[in-house]
């Protein structure tokens, strides 16, 4: 963790940059709740970011930050290269797509798109081609006459979007814009939302609890928890290599195993855990004596039927069986703690499947042991 | 045969005793003759409704002092009107933006005068005006009714604005209306249900307002309310103030039907 403000550089190839900012409310009873502590990140222009973290956690807040409906009381915030601080909302080259759309109920489709380019003095044939390309861009051409109570979810949708997407802005900022909609919807306009964003170049920052979502959709994602960036990086980096506890298991689910390092070697590292020794690849920079967490994503446990052992072993007991279609996620008791492995279901039926109360071989591969940089 | 909705018939009973009957009623008054103080008899005659458009009795002479009087009462109307928009549109904004607590209270206050006879506080009025030489005057008749109107308006409009959706107030910002644009595209809309309910809470009773302009206005400020009272009291010639009576009610009908007409079904919907 960065304590202490220095000042740096900002990167010239970044869209946005957040430095140090920090934000607070105050409370009903006059007291300050800070809301965002010491956020810095930079967005990189062309790239889709997402903020994603529970709600709560200050990802929405950092959003009006950008679009202008807050300001920082501490740091700075910088898009396209100038200052934004005291630039009010309706002068930031950002547009926003809100969670609950937000379209004017008594416009119809095509003025709800055209204000945007309105506000800015674009009229006549260019106003309306540019119009009429934003809306078929989204898929809802036909509907171009109509007024949004006359339109499903997913269509007012697109039409919030292509009303944001029109006016060219050099952010495009997403605020939870699928939540509202039904899984299958949801999971179509994800792909259609990835494909835009690359299509349009466009910088896409895109507000999601949805941690799935997030893994689908984003270059680099900010995970976020108690108004501070837990880890930022690309999608697999995350998952593969989370740093925190929250992270393991707020991306996806974990197991987490306690230790202290009982020798060091290179990058390979002995961890001594209830479980027995166990050894991980992940081991560089830690000092033997040192207590650590240990995480293992349940999908990555093999089970095993057989007895001969070859390190990293952990004898269990099958518990519990979930099926859930694709895998079987089996709930293990070893040592006295709980377990989850995820098994994919190759073929129902056979023998691999393993049975209620059945002993079971768990192998732990060293390089799907990650060492995390602080306990649960 | 359709069957009568049972669940309104308390409704239609009482509109029918006290609504349909007594103007049939009045209509009726309207085409019959004065035959002494406050009686009324045979023979019909068109002669009252003449004299409501400033005919006398042979159709012959044209002085339409009648329909003076009623285009001060709707200028006075419209005035007031006018005044309890500027002032409590803004007022019913600060009410709705206020924690749970200063909400009920600013409510509360605005209600309170209720509580006390509406006459007793015409009367108020005067002591306060006096010494300023205002009363009578058409500026005391002004405040009077404006005083009287205002809470009239607040609460509807008070009560479409606590409905707001200000993301729309977030959203015209965001594509980059500048503050005046944004509260008209964003706001203004959604309070337009609120404004026209209270338009005609204010207008349509300031229209008839009779016990203002009688204390706070005098004889040379009277409005088409005092003339109706007028006839019904001291006058005691009913048929002629039926006639008048339905001359006020047609123009306020005839408003209500150019404005459902312009604003569409979807506005007569809103409006009710």
């Amino acid at each position: 963790m960065f304590k202490g403000k220095r000042p740096r550089e900002l990167s010239a190839d970044a869209a946005v940059s957040v430095v140090d900012v920090s934000k607070s409310y105050r409370g009903a009873g006059g007291q300050e709740t800070p809301v965002l502590r010491d956020i810095d990140l930079d967005i990189r222009r062309g790239e889709f970011f997402s903020l994603l973290g529970p709600s709560g956690c200050g990802k929405t807040t950092l959003l009006r930050l950008l679009a202008g409906f807050e300001q920082p009381d501490a740091g700075r915030v910088v898009i396209g290269g100038r200052d934004m601080t005291g630039v009010p909302a309706h002068r930031r080259p950002v547009n926003t797509v809100f969670q609950s759309y937000a379209l004017f109920p008594h416009l119809s489709v095509a003025d709800n798109v055209a204000f945007g380019l309105k506000q800015k003095g674009v009229r006549g044939t260019e106003l309306r081609q540019k119009v009429e390309r934003a809306i078929e861009t989204v898929q809802i051409g036909a509907f171009g006459n109509r007024r949004p109570d006359q339109l499903s979810g997913g269509q007012r949708q697109r039409v919030a979007l292509a009303r944001a997407i029109v006016n060219e802005p050099e952010v495009l900022l997403l605020d939870e814009p699928l939540s509202a909609l039904d899984l299958k919807l949801r999971k179509q306009l994800q792909v259609e939302l990835s494909n835009l964003q690359e299509e349009l170049g466009m910088t896409f920052v895109f507000v999601t609890h949805d941690q799935e979502e997030a893994l689908v959709m984003s270059d680099r994602i900010a995970v976020m928890n108690g108004g501070r960036i837990e880890q930022l990086g690309r999608a697999e980096d995350l998952y593969e290599r989370p740093r925190t506890a929250f992270v393991a298991n707020f991306l996806g689910s974990s197991n987490l195993l306690t230790g202290q390092v009982a020798e060091v070697q290179g990058t390979e590292a002995v961890i001594q855990t209830e479980f027995g020794p166990l050894r991980t690849v992940h081991g560089a920079g830690l000092s033997v004596g040192q207590s650590v967490t240990l995480s293992i994503r349940p999908e990555k446990l093999r089970m095993e039927r057989d007895d001969e052992t070859e390190g990293n072993e952990v004898r269990a007991r099958v518990d519990d069986i979930v099926y859930t279609g694709a895998e079987n996620q089996y709930l293990l008791e070893a040592h006295g703690q709980r377990l989850v492995a995820f098994q994919l279901n190759t073929d129902i039926g056979a023998d691999e499947d393993f049975d209620y109360d059945e002993e079971v071989a768990l192998y732990l591969p060293p390089a799907s042991l990650v060492v995390l940089e602080e306990g649960p | 045969m359709k069957r009568f909705p049972l669940p309104i018939l308390p409704t239609t009973l009482w509109l029918l005793a006290f609504l349909v009957v007594p103007s049939a009623i009045m209509f009726g008054y309207s085409l019959l003759t004065r035959t002494d103080l406050a009686q009324v008899g045979l023979p019909w005659t068109l002669e009252n409704w003449g004299r409501v458009f400033g005919y006398d009795a042979l159709f012959q002479e044209w002085v339409p002092d009648n329909l003076r009087v009623l285009w001060r009462s709707l200028l006075v109307a419209a005035g007031t009107t006018l005044l309890c928009v500027l002032m409590g549109y803004p007022l019913a904004f600060f009410i709705a933006r206020q924690d749970e607590r200063r909400k009920n209270l600013l409510l509360l206050l605005l209600i309170i005068p209720f509580w006390t006879n509406f006459l007793i506080r015409v009367y108020a009025w005067i002591l306060i005006l006096r010494p300023f030489d205002l009363v009578p005057s058409l500026t005391a008749t002004f405040l009077g009714m404006v005083y009287a109107l205002v809470p009239f308006f607040v609460l509807p409009v008070y009560s479409s604005v606590e409905k707001v959706d200000w993301r729309l107030l977030e959203a015209a910002q965001d594509l980059g209306a500048s503050p005046v644009r944004a509260f008209l595209t964003g706001v203004f809309p959604q309070t337009l249900p609120g404004l026209v309910a209270g338009v005609l809470l204010t207008f349509i009773p300031a229209l008839g307002m009779f016990v203002v302009s009688d204390i706070l206005g005098g004889a040379k400020t009277a409005l088409i309310g005092n003339l109706i009272q007028n006839q019904f009291g001291q006058a005691g010639d009913w048929p002629y103030g039926s006639a008048l009576s339905f001359l006020l009610m047609g123009v306020v009908l005839l408003g209500l039907w150019a404005y459902a007409k312009s604003a569409g079904q979807k506005g007569l919907e809103e409006l009710i």
